[in-house]
């Protein structure tokens, strides 16, 4: 376990409160100057050394990400944006940073801005966090009053504006692409990649998208060093990651640990066990929805990391960790994810808009047991008709929990639809009225 | 795909209040010379609040002209985005997340709650027009499910009886203290706190 020392987030409970003076107390925005002074190529190669990965689901490594900047500023200014647009369900990490650790966010922000060659930096906050909203311009607003933001940002020779953009309610626009489509104004759909971000981006100029935790553990990094932060967790999985353990647990909560920690340690240490006992778990989704559940089994082995997800075929993801036990139904579980897909899909793409409403109907019918046996083959086929073939990875994320279920749970599906619309014994009655249906093979 | 219905009574005309100009004036300096579209979202949300929690066609083309953009670029972007109510809803405006982790907790509990004590379907109007509820995604709390948001605050670890609670108060024009309803002030594991103990509520 993280000793309390080693943790980054230190007000992640809101102990000491978010304003200035006590983030100071904390040792936010010490040696900011210093750090900078050390120029971009040495911030980007201690980001890479700390082998920090993207917090935000994909675990692409920040370090690698900032040195696709260019070099050099060019006729195009560029930006920074900041994905605060936490829509994932099982997912609430970034809402306790945005609430109670501001400054550890507007910090990275200037550091990462600088690394990057930023003058503008804009934080796209979902709508709903109005509330966490107001707290983050507060800060902002006492961060420009103490010189650490605007011109001579603290203490540096570099200019700094963090302006908040509000989105309204759609989860698409926590894809990078769809994000910045919402802040030039228009419908959240993603654009094509390539040309990626880092060359074309807001506005057609170089920019940079990060997730609040990703920026957030920045300043941190820096003061404490890339060695120390790969200390922790296990190569290419390294430091520490706020986990969000929720459903049918005894206490759920937020919890800072380090990376590869047990998933059993989690839900039994950290939020009081499942309710009714270990052995009353059914199934756990590791990772936010997108990501394959796992079945009881796993869970007595798994380490939360990257790598170690993708070795039991699902993926970190978030690190928002849903707990289902045994008193669920886990097909309607996964068909109220699948409604929630069908419901932000952003319509661009055929497979996509017109496929998560497939699979939401069909899993409703598998819920309450009226579909037949073969319509199970049919929903994986519909789940790899998706996948891979959408503009950006919403039809993975779709399609993965539906792979999910019926990878561990295809039995029990069966079991509960057993209609057969097939009249098998009365195959030789010229006049059924089913008797296309039998015929499907010469078809 | 979120189905949105336009309103069939639209009023004729919307302006913006003198406060909100400024506002909305200070909204597009945030954004460079010439991309002022980029506050068409922050610009919406202003009319909604000033219009009853609701957008009017008219907003909508007034806001066109504001930021000098073509009018089905507005429409398409109010159609998209689900916190646009485009029809009238109550002035109290109930919505509560039903989606998996708070389902697991028993998010449709207080959707019967919601049923009983505000109207039978949700998008209509309670019988003294002042209350309405919605079923909505994930509102990204999912660590104090079930909840739900009532105008701009987040009310979590609800159950049945609280939610009564709240609507009853609501009924009586009081605004109910917003957080958790157990009495725990953030994520942290009730009363089982492994993490940062030194710091506990120091």
């Amino acid at each position: 376990m993280l000793e309390d020392k080693d943790r980054i987030f230190q007000n992640l409970y809101n102990d000491f409160g978010a304003d200035l003076a006590s983030a100071k107390q904390r040792g936010d925005w010490k040696d900011t100057k210093e750090i900078c002074g050390k120029g971009r190529e040495w911030i980007i190669n201690e980001i890479k050394a700390s082998e920090l990965r993207g917090r935000g689901g994909a675990g692409f490594p920040t370090g690698l990400k900032w040195s696709f900047a260019p070099k050099e500023v060019g006729s195009r200014p560029h930006y920074l944006v900041i994905n605060a647009d936490e829509s994932e369900p099982g997912t609430c990490k970034d809402r306790d940073i945005l609430r109670f650790e501001p400054h550890k966010l507007i910090e990275g922000c200037l550091i990462a801005s600088y690394a990057v060659n930023a003058h503008k930096c804009y934080i796209y906050i979902r709508g709903e966090y109005f509330n966490e909203g107001q707290k983050l311009q507060t800060a902002i607003d006492e961060a420009y009053k103490d010189g650490l933001l605007g011109k001579n940002s603290a203490g540096t020779d570099w200019e700094l504006d963090i302006y908040i953009h509000y989105g309204a309610g759609a989860y698409i626009c926590g894809e990078e692409t769809a994000l910045l489509e919402s802040i030039e104004g228009k419908k959240g759909q993603p654009r094509l990649k390539p040309p990626f971000p880092a060359l074309i981006g807001l506005y057609g100029c170089p920019t940079i998208i990060n997730n609040v935790e990703t920026i957030s553990v920045v300043p941190t990094i820096l003061r404490r060093g890339g060695k120390w932060f790969s200390s922790l967790g296990r190569p290419k999985n390294t430091g520490s990651k706020i986990y969000c353990i929720s459903g049918n647990v005894n206490n759920p909560c937020n919890v800072e640990e380090e990376m590869g920690i047990s998933l059993k340690e989690l839900i039994e240490k950290h939020a009081g066990g499942v309710i009714g006992g270990w052995d009353n778990l059914k199934a756990v989704i590791p990772g936010g929805s997108s990501m394959p559940l796992l079945p009881k089994e796993t869970c007595e082995t798994i380490k939360m990391d990257f790598d170690a997800c993708v070795e039991n075929k699902t993926g970190l993801g978030t690190a928002g960790i849903v707990v289902i036990n045994k008193d669920q139904d886990i097909i309607k579980c996964m068909a109220r994810i699948a409604r929630f897909y069908k419901h932000e899909s952003c319509g661009q793409c055929t497979p996509c808009r017109e496929g998560s409403g497939w699979m939401w109907r069909m899993l409703e019918r598998m819920a309450k047991g009226e579909a037949t046996r073969d319509e199970v083959d049919m929903l994986l086929d519909v789940t790899k008709q998706i996948e891979g073939h959408t503009i950006c990875a919403f039809g993975e994320g779709s399609s993965w929990p539906v792979q999910g279920l019926i990878r561990n749970f295809k039995d029990e599906i069966i079991e509960r639809n057993k209609f057969d619309p097939i009249v098998k014994k009365q195959k030789d009655i010229p006049y059924l009225i089913d008797q296309h249906l039998l015929e499907k093979e010469n078809a | 795909m979120a189905v949105k219905k336009i309103s069939k009574v639209q009023p004729d005309k919307f302006e913006f209040s003198k406060k909100n100009i400024e506002t909305a004036d200070s909204i597009i300096k945030n954004y460079p010379a010439g991309k002022q579209q980029s506050a068409v979202m922050a610009l919406l949300y202003l009319a909604q609040k000033q219009n009853d929690n609701w957008i009017p066609l008219s907003a909508m083309k007034y806001i066109a002209k504001y930021l000098d953009m073509p009018y089905i670029k507005v429409y398409e972007v109010a159609t998209f985005y689900s916190m646009y109510n485009l029809t009238p809803v109550g002035k109290y405006f109930f919505q509560v997340c039903t989606t998996t982790p708070c389902m697991l907790r028993g998010a449709y509990n207080l959707v019967d709650v919601c049923k009983r004590k505000i109207s039978e379907e949700e998008n209509r109007l309670s019988e003294d027009g002042k209350t309405s509820w919605l079923e909505v995604e994930c509102l990204g709390a999912c660590v104090n499910a079930p909840m739900l948001q009532l105008n701009e605050d987040y009310y979590e670890d609800l159950d049945p009886t609280k939610l009564e609670q709240i609507i009853d108060k609501i009924n009586n024009d009081e605004i109910p203290q917003p957080g958790s309803y157990r009495g725990r002030l953030s994520s942290e594991p009730e009363n089982t706190r492994k993490t940062l103990i030194g710091d506990k509520n120091a």
